[in-house]
């Protein structure tokens, strides 16, 4: 099968802006990959290959890791930079697939809004995890945490 | 016959730009899910373990392995697009790097499988 040839294009976009997001957008890609690569295997090793693997993960899992800061910050981090790589595919995707300017309008409308709440979301989740809730059954909870917060 | 500049090339660097594709979609669907199902910590330590528990259910053992073959693919061919954007060298030889990347793929599955797949199917 032969593929087309290429053609000259029939004009050059001029807008600098948009030349300079793309560039951006480029950097950002490779960078923020290779962060991702350290921060996903090790995330991926600590929860699925320590301990039980995927068994061992439940509410006072969770605890015992936002208990300290350096997982809450390496979590975070992962959250902004996954959504926005990812985010940034699909738009990539978006450009290449949809035909229209109106299904693009509306497809990277509905991306930007998922991408931004879903960052809100879990960075809310993150800075606001309460590891010993009132009223909790104390099998649930990180017995050992909860008693050194004095919550138990 | 003469070669024309064309768009596609084919061949392991067309197909594993295929892969590049459909893997991000699908980690990225599968993010959208987690940050959703971590979230439940802030409902309820009842309701979060109650969703988590089927992810160490057989099906979504199953499929956790897919989405971290995924994963693995996506990242190793991610380090070979900036390696061949970078040297000349892996330019050159961009074809053979497509296999490095599935090399490196079936090696660390074949250590990330067993001890996974026993702690989904053994209970262990």
């Amino acid at each position: 099968m032969q593929a087309p040839e290429l053609k000259a294009p029939a004009f050059v976009r001029s807008g600098r802006s948009r030349t300079q997001v793309e560039r951006w957008s480029w950097i950002f890609m490779r960078a923020s990959g290779v962060i991702l690569i350290v921060l996903i295997f090790t995330h991926l090793f600590i929860n699925l290959l320590t301990g039980d693997g995927v068994n061992q993960i439940d509410f006072a899992f969770v605890a015992g890791k936002w208990a300290s800061p350096l997982w809450k910050v390496w979590d975070l981090t992962m959250l902004v930079l996954a959504m926005i790589h990812g985010g940034n595919g699909m738009r990539l995707l978006i450009n290449d697939y949809a035909r229209t300017t109106w299904l693009r309008k509306t497809l990277k409308v509905a991306l930007a809004t998922s991408v931004t709440l879903i960052i809100v979301l879990g960075s809310l989740v993150i800075f606001t995890f309460d590891p010993c809730p009132e009223g909790t059954d104390p099998a649930l909870l990180n017995i050992e945490l909860c008693e050194d917060l004095g919550r138990l | 016959m003469q070669s024309a500049p064309t768009l596609y090339r084919g061949r392991e660097g067309m197909w594993m730009w295929v892969v590049h594709r459909a893997t991000g979609v699908a980690i990225f669907f599968f993010l959208v899910v987690h940050v959703i199902d971590t979230a439940l910590v802030r409902v309820s330590p009842e309701a979060y373990n109650e969703v988590i528990a089927s992810y160490k259910t057989p099906i979504f053992g199953l499929v956790e392995a897919g989405l971290v073959a995924a994963i693995i693919l996506h990242a190793f061919n991610g380090l070979r697009i900036i390696a061949i954007d970078t040297w000349p060298w892996a330019l050159k030889h961009q074809r053979a790097l497509v296999w490095v990347v599935w090399g490196i793929m079936i090696v660390l599955m074949a250590g990330f499988l067993p001890r996974h797949l026993s702690h989904v199917f053994g209970g262990a």
